[in-house]
């Protein structure tokens, strides 16, 4: 205990340096917004995370994205605790008929102007879980999709490459 | 003439505790970011969580009532007007002989008392629980606090905080241990009416274990705008009022000129930041307290409020 608060005194911070915006993400970000104009600074945005029928294997990426390695909060992106706070939701897993219902609602309570990210390749095209008697599909059959980050699951570096083509997109277009 | 400086010292106040209210809680964020190692948001996010709020949708729910939405600029307003008469940088504020320190502490818990009102309105379970804990944390530091201004009271012979703050920055009041006493129980009201660490933690996540954040839960856009300056500006007004109180060092007085005021600015604004920091240091090596153990840690400040006004009466001969 002793050690680690002298530790924050002389040691500088362990985060990463900023990870490049993904070219792909960007170039989606700017259709989706082409398609659907919303006007917000991508300063400051909130994150709402949605599980519609994940593993866990997204979360545990997604968690990692608040520790001192990775630090998403100083890019000003927080999570927080509800839909109602939120800018972004966060969505990961194929869509199971007992989340539907949860994931539209989250969808509903979330003021505008509001972005939704799939994550991971269940959200984004369907997984092994896609055609499946319990799983309604890919988030976009449920709400509509602006952004997607692949891989099963995403490494950490992945969706702070695929969220800050956001930002920039956002900044871009205010 | 008289009447004019006086009130571009009041309106000059009013106005710094709004504008320093978002900085300083992106200093013990960025404070409490480095603690752990992290390189954290800029000092300036608040401002921009801000801005961004106040230019979203505000949603209601549909069970919401007029409470609802009036609740906001209610408890803003409210605390605002607790945070004016609080004096910063100088003392001798004209608003001050309208309310004295008691009526601080009355106007806060009339904004407390609003904010639980809303967190009940709409209905869901997560608000209930958080104003069933809000009034409980708030009806076990209220009277602590009471027993402070007491001791302030007696010190000073009035309860009107501006001229106590004269008399504890006159400097002929001396080391007591009643100060010391006050001093204690003061830093563990802080701690609970702004929703900190020991007692709540205002970055949680879990709604069971929050406090403040389950009764805001609801509120989007504007309204979540205007409860997030009024818990900043709150934040401020606890650290004025201890900067103030125990540590009125470089302090200007009414009658001073532009120089003592302008070094009473710059010593205020020094004064709360280092409180920030001291803060956020205090709130990065603590854990937070069990809801039940929370009567306790205040029972302790009651306790040392209490301590500190019976030392005084016997220190006087009754």
């Amino acid at each position: 205990m002793r050690t680690l608060f002298f530790d924050a005194f002389l040691h500088s911070p362990v985060t990463l340096a900023p990870p490049e915006p993904d070219p792909a993400a960007l170039a989606e970000v700017e259709r989706a917004l082409a398609v659907r104009p919303r006007h917000l600074s991508g300063q400051s945005l909130a994150i709402r995370q949605v599980d519609a029928g994940s593993c866990n294997g997204c979360e545990l990426e997604i968690h990692a994205l608040n520790n001192p390695y990775y630090n998403i909060e100083r890019f000003g992106m927080h999570f927080v605790a509800s839909p109602r706070h939120a800018d972004l939701l966060l969505v990961t897993g194929s869509v199971t008929h007992n989340m539907r219902t949860a994931l539209e609602r989250t969808f509903a309570a979330t003021p505008a102007p509001k972005w939704v990210v799939a994550v991971g390749d269940c959200a984004c095209q369907g997984c092994l879980f896609r055609e499946n008697y319990a799983c309604a599909g890919p988030v976009d059959r449920v709400v509509p999709v602006d952004l997607t980050i692949p891989g099963c699951p995403p490494s950490p570096t992945q969706l702070l490459s695929g969220l800050l083509a956001l930002q920039q997109a956002l900044n871009s277009n205010v | 003439m008289e009447l004019m400086h006086d009130l571009l010292l009041q309106g000059w106040q009013m106005v710094l505790v709004v504008l320093i209210a978002p900085w300083i809680t992106g200093v013990v964020r960025k404070t409490k970011a480095r603690m752990l190692r992290k390189q954290g948001p800029s000092v300036l996010q608040p401002y921009r969580d801000l801005r961004r709020l106040l230019s979203k949708e505000t949603l209601l729910a549909e069970n919401a009532s007029w409470l609802f939405r009036v609740a906001p600029y209610l408890i803003v307003s409210a605390t605002w007007v607790a945070a004016t008469l609080v004096p910063t940088f100088a003392t001798g504020l004209p608003f001050s002989w309208v309310a004295d320190l008691l009526a601080i502490v009355a106007i806060l818990a009339t904004a407390r008392f609003f904010l639980a009102l809303a967190g009940m309105d709409v209905g869901t379970s997560f608000g209930g629980i958080g104003s069933s804990r809000e009034m409980m944390i708030a009806s076990l530091a209220e009277p602590a606090m009471l027993f402070i201004v007491f001791t302030m009271a007696i010190l000073a012979g009035t309860t009107r905080l501006s001229t106590i703050a004269s008399v504890m920055a006159s400097g002929t009041m001396g080391i007591r241990v009643s100060i010391g006493l006050s001093l204690f129980a003061m830093l563990i009201v802080a701690l609970a009416e702004n929703a900190r660490i020991p007692v709540d933690n205002p970055a949680t996540h879990l709604e069971l274990t929050m406090v403040h954040e389950a009764m805001v839960l609801e509120y989007t856009g504007r309204h979540l705008a205007m409860i997030e300056i009024a818990a900043s500006i709150k934040l401020v007004l606890f650290l004025s009022l201890i900067s103030c109180l125990f540590f009125p060092l470089g302090m200007a007085q009414r009658e001073d000129g532009w120089l003592a005021m302008g070094i009473g600015l710059v010593a205020y604004l020094l004064k709360i930041n280092a409180l920030a920091c001291l803060l956020a240091i205090g709130e990065s090596v603590m854990a937070k307290m069990r809801v039940f153990r929370v009567a306790e840690l205040l029972s302790i400040a009651m306790l040392f409020g209490v301590l500190a006004v019976f030392l005084l009466f016997l220190s006087r001969g009754m």
